[in-house]
């Protein structure tokens, strides 16, 4: 669906505005239903026993004991989860991560479960299992495990990518390369050159709701899952496939979702939970501890980058190159590939090369997190960046705009850019006041910029009209955020109609066709395209109806602010009709009137964003106190600003965590040391300030009222302007995230050394 | 193992249930008493989504032993709105946006009346400090911050 035009000169009357959510007083009264929040009838309590081992080979597992305790209703190891995948690599990876069939990867991994009649009953019934295992050697730094003697985590994969295929097997599943030009003669033609080593440590989603769900498996074969996810459909998928069902007997119905950001987009316990159903006969609800969360479910990828770029005295960026190593966990995945692929998206260079590099290591299986393996990459290109611009002695900021990617711009993985924003956000900041507000002693300024390429993908939206005019609309995607308020905003605003008298739900996936999940900033986006040709179709309706009821042509009957009217001077008195007045007639006129929609929501387009950090340091401690944070991000259209504001400093808010404090911290054992919100610590109030934003609309063409996905862009900048507003403020570098004091002290101390 | 029988008030009504020696009052207000308003993001005292309020003190609930609060007074979020009329804080919470994902939201809501309670009037920084027991993953605290904000002035003009 393009762009249309006539919207961007149109005055919209629902969209745009900031009215309450439809799911809201449940949110705040207590009486939303999240994952944990659903019970059933004589259910049972599951729970995992996890391998404390980074990486061991299971000899054996002796379930007698915990089977024989009274109340001990199944248990469950690999056995019972049969490999159903059928040469689906990534399906047995999945498979592999929710239940370990021959070793423990990492230090959590699942080994066994039990379904019980109470939760103290399966916590004794795991003590009760027996699992001998026989240790190997393991690894869980991204740089060591490249290396030719790490210790192997699956002798089966020979590095894909190379020009020849490796004699070796090893810990590098996969290389990638993007780009276009020669890098080695542009950088013939730099006046200067910035090369630097960066590395960013692993960091998890965080959602405070821990994963949960309720399985029942019914003993004619069809089941129902309650679950908190980002994407019931493709849980359905996974799980249906994993158990051997078919995917129309598997009911899977989204609960609310306490915050996902990537993490609820992978199966982890479900399929457990629906195995352990299976053998007991009786719905099981297992819900994660918090020491689960952290050591088995989500994290990003620890990364270690090199990133050369080089430039004219004028300031135009002759070549720049990358090599990025992201860590997957012990499972193949493509996080260096994004990493490579947006490195360089925000600028125009007419010679640009990244390599990435999948690097297995024995921790938990990489999961998406928030426009997933970018901030990483920009953290190492946009501190390059400024120190290029320091070295030429031209302002950051002009100097990001001489090079900013515009329409028509080659970008470095490939496509040709239509209309951007990375130019008007870096203009926006350029004349925001933030720029000039004065510092104090030890106090800095950074910026930088951020790339997310968004998704569109699948989705299916049924749009019902009651015969007392009121608007019902099922959607598919999940909502993370407030997604079912912009969605009524744009189905009030396509039929004219209130936003009152519409009320969005998300459908379960027997009621409604297949939907990709909510990733990819994609929610709004792709359902808004759906509601609005779910609408039109609907309108259509409303004025065949309404053509019936005035008894003349339908091509006479046109739609305008919730009304049909008839054209025409021959109509001239037959005034107008309310769709509340079409739908009370429905019965006598054809029926119930309804519009839906299936599309493939092609076209969502790039996002971009600038940002602007104050921090101060103190030089004895190196503590850091974020000052004051400034978001700008073109939202193609703000359906409902207060959420697109909300999703601009949700983001920021965790690349603050990431920059400064959060990191999973390994032994030497290779166990995590810190899996709890106590020792990870995210930011709390008092860690920051109130973050500004400031929304730029350049409409998306592919998108009918121009909006692009929002929820993402905004993690892309914080770890890079923190960053370069450190080096402002204490005059070092810092190259390893995150920037904990113990790492700024480290840096001050070593310039202090070496100015002695 | 015998159960503990414990007779308390919850929300204003008196309560009598039965539980574990070793069960917290927020396993017993979410599995027993099927009040799922509080909610478990960690278990462990450190992210405040449990928070309830106990004889006139902000706890987490998570930390607390439901045998404890025999013959006591616990008030949760399904105790803040008085029938269908919103407590100022929660419709300033939905004004605001203060919420996404809202998973956070009962905690916050009960350890802001805590906060106001004591402090009506507070500044910023105080607010700040007040809630830093309180995690919200989502929203960067900006909108929660303003919401208390503007609930303590629709308070005090009360
Ligand atoms: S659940 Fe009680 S503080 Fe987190
Ligand atoms: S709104 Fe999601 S954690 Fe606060």
């Amino acid at each position: 669906m393009n762009f249309d035009p006539r919207f961007s000169g149109r005055k919209f009357t629902s969209v745009g505005t900031r009215p309450i959510r439809p799911d809201g007083i449940d949110k705040v009264t207590g009486r939303a239903r999240y994952g944990a929040d659903f019970n059933m009838a004589g259910q049972l309590v599951g729970r995992i026993l996890r391998s404390p081992h980074a990486h061991a080979r299971i000899v054996k597992i002796d379930t007698s004991k915990a089977e024989k305790l009274a109340g001990v209703k199944a248990v469950i190891t690999a056995a019972d989860l049969p490999d159903l995948t059928d040469g689906d690599a990534a399906m047995y990876d999945v498979l592999d991560n929710c239940m370990a069939r021959t070793k423990a990867l990492y230090d959590g991994h699942a080994v066994a479960a039990v379904a019980a009649v109470d939760a103290r009953t399966a916590r004794q019934a795991l003590k009760l299992i027996e699992v001998e295992y026989e240790l190997l050697p393991h690894v869980t730094d991204v740089d060591e495990a490249a290396k030719h003697t790490a210790p192997l985590i699956n002798d089966t994969i020979f590095t894909e990518g190379l020009e020849e295929k490796p004699v070796k097997p090893s810990n590098v599943t996969k290389r990638s390369q993007f780009g276009h030009g020669d890098v080695h003669q542009g950088f013939g033609h730099a006046d200067f050159i910035v090369e630097r080593s960066f590395k960013t440590e692993q960091t998890h989603q965080g959602y405070i709701e821990p994963h949960a769900c309720v399985a029942n498996f019914s003993s004619d074969g069809t089941a129902d899952l309650w679950v908190c996810t980002q994407g019931h459909f493709v849980y359905r998928q996974h799980c249906a496939q994993l158990l051997g069902m078919e995917a129309s007997k598997l009911r899977v119905t989204s609960s609310e979702i306490g915050g996902g950001f990537g993490g609820k987009t992978h199966v982890w316990a479900e399929p457990v939970a629906l195995a352990l159903s299976r053998k007991a006969g009786r719905p099981v609800k297992l819900v994660m501890t918090r020491d689960e969360v952290f050591r088995a479910s989500g994290p990003t990828s620890a990364t270690s980058i090199d990133v050369k770029i080089g430039a004219r005295k004028d300031g135009t960026i002759t070549a720049a190159e990358a090599t990025l190593r992201y860590s997957c966990g012990p499972y193949a995945g493509s996080w260096a590939e994004i990493g490579a692929m947006t490195a360089f998206a925000c600028y125009k260079l007419d010679n640009v090369k990244t390599v990435g590099y999948e690097v297995l290591v024995n921790r938990p299986k990489t999961a998406a997190y928030r426009a997933p393996s970018a901030p990483m990459a920009a953290f190492a290109v946009e501190s390059a960046v400024d120190e290029l611009a320091k070295k030429i002695g031209m302002d950051p900021v002009d100097f990001r705009i001489r090079n900013a990617a515009q329409e028509g711009t080659r970008s470095s993985y490939g496509p040709v850019y239509g209309p951007i924003g990375i130019g008007p956000t870096l203009e926006a900041v350029k004349s925001h006041p933030h720029m000039k507000a004065p510092l104090g002693k030890n106090q800095g300024r950074g910026m930088a910029c951020g790339f997310w390429f968004n998704f569109g993908g699948q989705t299916c939206t049924d749009l019902n009209i009651g015969m007392d005019g009121s608007v019902s609309l099922a959607v598919g995607t999940v909502d993370v955020g407030g997604s079912r308020a912009s969605l009524s905003l744009v189905a009030a605003e396509e039929l004219g109609i209130d936003y009152a008298q519409v009320k969005a739900i998300v459908a379960d996936t027997s009621s409604l066709g297949y939907n990709d999940m909510t990733d990819g900033s994609r929610g709004t986006f792709s359902s808004s395209m759906a509601t609005i040709s779910a609408a039109r179709n609907a309108i259509k309706i409303l004025r065949e109806r309404a053509a019936q009821m005035w008894d003349i042509a339908v091509d006479d009957v046109v739609w305008e602010k919730g009304h049909a009217i008839a054209k025409g001077e021959k109509h001239g008195n037959l005034g107008k009709l309310s769709l509340k007045e079409i739908a009370v007639e429905s019965g006598k006129t054809g029926g119930p009137i309804a519009g839906h929609s299936e599309l493939v929501a092609d076209g969502a387009g790039v996002s971009f964003a600038t940002h602007i950090c104050d921090i101060e340091v103190d030089p004895e401690t190196g503590a850091t106190r974020v000052l004051r944070y400034t978001v700008v991000q073109d939202a193609g259209k703000a359906v409902h600003p207060t959420y697109v504001e909300g999703q601009y400093q949700g983001g920021a808010a965790q690349g603050i965590g990431w920059a400064l404090n959060e990191e999973y911290i390994y032994g030497k054992d290779g166990r995590l040391q810190n899996p709890g919100f106590l020792d990870y610590r995210i930011p709390v109030c008092s860690d920051l300030p109130m973050i500004d934003t400031q929304i730029l609309e350049i409409p998306n063409p592919n998108h009918p009222y121009g909006v692009r996905g929002v929820g993402e862009t905004s993690i892309v900048p914080p770890l890079a302007a923190i960053a370069n507003a450190v080096s402002n403020a204490a005059g070092v570098r810092m190259t390893h995230i995150p920037m904990s004091p113990p790492r700024i002290l480290a840096a001050i101390e070593a310039v202090r050394e070496w100015s002695k | 193992m015998a159960g503990v029988a414990v007779s308390t008030t919850i929300n204003g009504d008196t309560v009598e249930f039965l539980c574990q020696a070793d069960e917290t009052l927020l396993d017993v207000l979410r599995d027993r008493l099927g009040l799922t308003g509080a909610k478990e993001g960690c278990g462990t005292g450190d992210c405040g989504a449990c928070s309830v309020i106990l004889d006139d003190r902000l706890v987490c609930s998570c930390l607390v032993l439901g045998a404890e609060t025999e013959g006591r007074r616990v008030e949760t979020i399904e105790g803040m709105a008085h029938g269908d009329r919103l407590h100022p804080l929660q419709q300033k919470f939905l004004e605001h946006a203060a919420l996404q994902c809202g998973i956070c939201t009962p905690g916050f809501l009960i350890a802001a009346k805590d906060l106001l309670a004591k402090n009506p009037d507070p500044t910023e920084e105080e607010i700040r400090f007040g809630l830093a027991g309180n995690l919200c993953r989502c929203t960067g605290y900006d909108k929660i911050v303003r919401a208390v904000q503007d609930a303590a002035i629709v308070m005090k003009g009360a």
